[in-house]
């Protein structure tokens, strides 16, 4: 279980996937990615680290990916192969509408 | 952690050109992080930047959020004695600047200087640190001393939570292709200034800059490079026009977008832009403030087009306005009471959104407690959300109890074919208080009697409109950044009038 705020920054600890948090529910969440739970970043990863062969959905860099309530928001600084995911629940892809750039 | 994002996407793209000087996304964040651990070790409690344009402006604005230091880039126009007085607010202070003032201000107690050169090749010659950083989003990211028309300058607080707010909410990551370039040619102390370049590493594309603007030089850019993008404020885009007119045959095949903002931008030169460059030249008009991180309206390519191309008035003055809001941020217009205003009523402009900050050093936050911040400017919305600015809500004139917006006015006389340039303000006046009082720049080689452009007014607007006193002048003072200085003209027409 992790307690997260906005700016903290998080480990997958069976892939390379690197998220910041951009929105959190206040109280401990089961963030998982590619099955095992995810890691405050810099931690040492488990040595038996595997994904789930069944979750591998994987991550993009740049993407945000949200809960279904939309409380969670988190974005990908570094893509990995695993399914992120809370508790079993696949968080989905946010899709971002193309603006104009402007500066 | 944007740039960060960007060299690990990709490593060996280019990401900055200046003259000679090419950095790649990850030779760019190796510099960031041997500069963050020069400005740790100082001791800084700010890391200033005094200076034009060069590639030590990125390096230091990552490396001020690397060792977690907020960025203050100062103004170098400023006089010695207005930056003395910036520069008491923020020490200890690491300062880049040029090499004279280096020399002069490095000897101040607090201050730690160098030069932007000196300070790029020990960045460059450094040794990356560890790539570890926290980012809190409540600490400050950049201190940006506002442009002060009206007043002193103050300096606005931009959280990371703001500036990460802005970037997330109308940036997609990576989304630009290879050899997209943004042509940045505001200065390091403009919101814009920094907005883009965190804006355009973000979304891929390369920085060219140019640090000393004119259109000549701008052109040039353009066709060297192969710029895609380019921002520019309106007296900007006013001298590249006059300058592609005057030579005829120059072609822009890369130039995809320009983008412009930060001052009201005259239909006519809008018009003739439009006509002029090519026609996969999109052109986008941005309004937002430093206070708000940058851009808090659009006004797309799309909108350009058919406004342009309506035969509907409701549809066609759009171009004259500033779009419609990004996703995230919400406008209401309120009266002098905090009453929400309907559509067409004119009014402040007040702004809410995560990427709106409000707040200045030493002085709190203007945030009501709804959320909602007061930007002192003068504005109306149409049917569809567009948004027109008037100005300044101080800059309204108060005539015999009736308020009216100089903005409209103005708006009238730059049309009629004499006239160049105009401001309109009020000046005090026995019988009503204020009266109005327009300072004219006509065209080289035209000329216009007041009496003319009165009723010029007239035939467009009630006749209280009509400026009641008419001077010319050879020019109307701007600052560098293209907002006109309308208390010097006040000043002005004061004393003229009175």
């Amino acid at each position: 279980m992790l307690r997260i705020k906005p700016g903290n920054r998080v480990q997958s600890a069976v892939c390379a996937t690197e998220l910041m948090v951009v929105q959190a529910p206040d109280a401990d969440l089961d963030l998982r990615c590619g099955g095992a739970p995810m890691q405050e970043i810099g931690a040492d990863r488990p040595a038996d680290a595997a994904v789930d062969p069944s979750l591998k959905a994987g991550s993009q860099i740049g993407k945000r990916y949200v809960d279904a309530d939309g409380t969670l928001e988190l974005l990908c600084t570094k893509p990995g192969e695993g399914t992120l995911a809370v508790g079993d629940a696949a968080l989905q892809l946010k899709e971002a509408k193309p603006l104009p750039a402007s500066d | 952690m944007l740039l960060e994002m960007t060299a690990g996407a990709f490593p060996d793209r280019e990401v900055l050109s200046h003259d000679d000087t090419r950095l790649s996304a990850a030779e760019l964040f190796a510099a960031a992080g041997a500069a963050a651990a020069e400005l740790r070790a100082s001791g800084a409690t700010r890391a200033a930047f005094l200076d034009i344009s060069s590639p030590a402006l990125p390096v230091a604005l990552f490396a001020s959020a690397w060792a977690g230091v907020p960025f203050v880039p100062l103004n170098y126009r400023l006089t010695g004695a207005e930056l003395d007085r910036l520069i008491e607010q923020i020490t200890p202070c690491h300062l880049v600047t040029d090499p004279a003032r280096a020399a002069e201000l490095g000897t101040r107690e607090g201050v730690t200087a160098t030069s932007s050169a000196d300070y790029l090749a020990r960045a460059r010659g450094g040794a990356a640190p560890d790539p570890s950083w926290g980012m809190d989003p409540e600490e400050i990211a950049v201190l940006l001393f506002t442009s002060g028309t009206t007043g002193p300058p103050k300096a606005a607080v931009l959280r990371h939570k703001h500036l990460v707010s802005y970037i997330l909410g109308s940036i997609e990551f990576a989304a630009a292709p290879e050899g997209a370039a943004a042509l940045s040619c505001v200065p390091p102390y403009h919101i814009a200034g920094v907005a883009s370049i965190a804006s355009s590493l973000y979304s891929g594309r390369r920085i060219v800059q140019l640090p000393n603007f004119d259109a000549e030089g701008w052109i040039d850019l353009v066709v060297r490079e192969g710029v895609s993008h380019a921002f520019v404020v309106p007296t900007m885009l006013v001298r590249i026009v006059e300058a592609l007119e005057a030579r005829g045959d120059v072609e822009l095949p890369s130039l995809q977008a320009i983008s412009y903002g930060g001052g009201k931008m005259p239909l006519p030169v809008i018009e003739r832009a439009m006509k002029l460059f090519p026609e996969h030249t999109a052109f986008t008009n941005a309004y937002g403030l430093t206070e708000t991180s940058s851009t808090l309206t659009v006004l797309g390519p799309d909108d350009h087009r058919s406004a342009a191309a309506s035969g509907e008035s409701e549809v066609r003055r759009r171009l004259a306005s500033v779009g419609r809001c990004l996703p995230g941020v919400e406008i209401e217009i309120r009266d002098e009471d905090g009453k929400t205003l309907a559509a067409g009523q004119r009014g402040e402009i007040c702004v809410r959104g995560e990427q709106v900050s409000g707040e200045y050093l030493g002085q709190g936050s203007r945030v009501g407690s709804d959320g909602f911040f007061p930007t002192r400017d003068a504005g109306w919305l149409d049917d569809e959300g567009y948004l027109f600015l008037e100005g300044r809500a101080d800059d309204v004139i108060v005539r015999g109890g009736e308020n009216m917006s100089p903005g409209e006015i103005e708006d009238v006389l730059v049309q009629h074919p004499a006239v160049a340039d105009c401001a309109v303000v009020g000046v005090p006046d026995e019988q009503w208080g204020e009266a109005v009082a327009a300072a004219i720049v006509c065209k080289s080689g035209a000329a216009v009697e007041a009496g003319e452009l009165r009723d010029f007014v007239k035939s467009q607007l009630r006749s209280s409109r009509a400026p009641q006193h008419i001077v010319f002048r050879d020019e109307l003072p701007y600052n560098e950044t293209g907002k006109l200085l309308r208390r010097i003209v006040r000043e002005d027409l004061a004393e003229a009038t009175s």
